[in-house]
């Protein structure tokens, strides 16, 4: 399975990356080219291997609900780079 | 003998005894830093304000008679794990002027214990290389041989402990990002069992993977601090709740009763033969000091690096969604308009590495691949845990070189993506499986250039490699060899 331009022009808008012509074209090739390497993996029968989403045995970890302190408006916009009252600016969207 | 040569458990011997004050080693390993740093370019922040500060609280502490291991100890910290108040990078530009609100919490512990943070250590780009040199900030260089790399991603974390500009170090480790740059500089890098350390304020690059651990001169060091990062964080849910045991107890000497297992097939094409030969050595002396060698096979090993740079993309493409140029760092200012503000934003603020890596991560997750890459991948994944929980049942640690060369040169492998992933084909599996690993000295290349010995144990049986690798370092010398900074 050969990866396009077009597709890698459809990834990197889905990944909101914006790539000029000659970005494409060397990502086409660069990932083309590791594409081809994981083809090995297609080598291998994994039917009824159960997919490993996490290392370690670990079961969903709970606690309770409870107030606890935070970091505060101010902090939490600290490092924003537009900001106004108290919330974070962005450009308009309608 | 300076001040800054000095191991963490010798500073602390004087440290305890008052012999020498936390402000005499952290101006020592200061100066240490205005030295070398020009010629090593280990260090993106160095802290010297507040490891000053740091040192005289650490002396307070001491005179009333509070000296822990770490109390007072100057150490470097890599740059992806969030400091209060210091700038922390990742070595991108998308987190340019980012100063975190809060601390990770292995600074906390840190903190905690009085030791000295003297500065923040370069990398890969959120932790995403093996050479350092995706870093957009600067160039580090390896103490050993300024024109080769120093390994990578904790390159910095390495290069600081290997030129002693620190005493000691914490780096993290996604696929090898503590174990290669250990190796490549000669120094003890230690990663530990997926969920032993938390990673509240380590940002994250693959969730599934990440790991921090130490970076040291020695393997005693590795055990202190360790003994102070490990344990369960509420803050962290992936964090395990286990009690952490003191892993200086597994500090003693014989390897008499002690199964170690070589996997068949390590010698594949394309390990210098100068590894081989300070492998092979290395394994004669672990025989030699007691332990029982047998073979083992790892069937699903020569997959790993596939399924590696399936799944660490995949992750990492989810994760750095983040940065959108709304709630921190870079943002490219110029459009009117939302969505190309995102895309604007992230195709400056991302290197050209993280460029490619969220490509391919979106690719594999995306409609129509998600079940031939991602979803392969992490069945294969589960067969390569499986070949360790098999393995593990006839040995008690498995031994392999932690690297397949010796650092390569400044630029020999930037061009060529997939080259530079099949360098870090001894320990990416560790990070699938979720198993601990260390790497340790063991031996030069005939060009001077320091390897690393790779352990790997069972999870949480840190304390079953650091045995042998104890036991190793007291019977050779290769940890107490010094850089000379040459050029080659």
């Amino acid at each position: 399975m050969k990866i396009t331009k077009e597709e890698i022009a459809h990834v990197a808008k889905l990944a909101r990356l914006s790539l000029d012509e000659d970005s494409i074209a060397l990502f086409t090739k660069q990932v083309g080219d590791i594409l081809a390497y994981m083809d090995k993996l297609n080598h291998l029968n994994t039917e009824g291997v159960p997919p490993t989403s996490h290392a370690i045995l670990i079961a969903n970890a709970f606690r309770e609900d409870e107030m606890r302190p935070s970091i505060s408006n101010e902090a939490a916009l600290s490092n924003a780079p537009a900001k106004e009252d108290g919330v974070f600016v962005v450009p308009k969207v309608l | 003998m300076e001040l800054y040569e000095l191991t963490i458990h010798e500073a602390h011997e004087l440290l305890r005894k008052r012999e020498i004050s936390s402000r005499e080693i952290t101006e020592s390993v200061l100066d240490r830093i205005d030295a070398v740093e020009d010629r090593v370019g280990a260090y993106i922040t160095v802290t010297k304000d507040q490891a000053l500060a740091h040192a005289d609280a650490a002396d307070e502490s001491i005179k009333n008679g509070d000296c822990t291991p770490l109390t007072g100890v100057p150490l470097s910290i890599k740059d992806i794990i969030c400091t209060k108040g210091i700038p922390t990078t990742c070595a991108s530009k998308i987190l340019k002027g980012f100063i975190p609100p809060y601390d990770s919490t292995v600074v906390q512990r840190l903190k905690t214990v009085n030791a000295v943070i003297v500065g923040k250590t370069n990398l890969d780009e959120f932790g995403m290389g093996s050479s350092t040199e995706n870093s957009a900030i600067k160039t580090t260089r390896n103490p050993w041989d300024l024109e080769r790399i120093p390994g990578g991603s904790s390159g910095g974390s390495a290069a600081t402990v290997a030129s002693d500009m620190c005493i000691g170090s914490l780096g993290t480790d996604t696929g090898g990002s503590i174990r290669q740059p250990s190796s490549h500089c000669g120094v003890v890098g230690l990663k530990p069992t997926y969920g032993r350390v938390s990673r509240f304020g380590l940002v994250a690059f693959a969730s599934s993977l990440d790991q921090i651990g130490p970076i040291a001169k020695d393997v005693t060091d590795a055990a202190l601090l360790l003994n102070v990062i490990s344990g369960h964080d509420p803050n962290d849910s992936t964090s395990v709740q286990r009690e952490v045991p003191d892993y200086t107890k597994a500090l003693v000497s014989g390897l008499k009763g002690v199964t170690v297992g070589i996997p068949t097939g390590y010698d594949r094409e394309g390990v210098d033969p100068d590894v081989m030969g300070a492998f092979q050595k290395a394994v004669q002396v672990i025989e030699g000091l007691g332990a029982t060698c047998r073979e083992i096979i790892l069937p699903h090993n020569d997959y790993s690096v596939a399924v590696y740079y399936l799944i660490a993309p995949a992750e990492a493409s989810s994760n750095l969604a983040r940065y959108d140029g709304v709630k921190y760092g870079f943002r490219e200012d110029s459009s009117e308009d939302l969505l190309k503000m995102y895309s604007s934003t992230r195709s400056t603020g991302f290197g050209p590495e993280v460029q490619r890596r969220i490509i391919l991560g979106t690719y594999a997750l995306s409609a129509g691949y998600y079940d031939a890459y991602y979803g392969k991948a992490s069945q294969v994944r589960t067969l390569i845990t499986e070949d360790y929980k098999k393995a593990f049942e006839i040995c008690d640690v498995i031994l392999t070189p932690a690297a397949p060369t010796p650092a390569f040169r400044l630029g020999e492998k930037i061009e060529d993506p997939l080259t530079m992933y099949l360098s870090d084909i001894f320990t990416l599996s560790a990070n699938l499986a979720g198993i601990p690993g260390v790497s340790v000295p063991c031996g030069f290349s005939q060009a001077g250039l320091p390897i690393g010995l790779q352990i790997l144990a069972s999870h949480f049986n840190e304390a079953k490699f650091l045995k042998v690798a104890y036991c190793f370092e007291q019977a050779t010398e290769h940890h107490i060899q010094k850089p000379q900074f040459h050029n080659s």
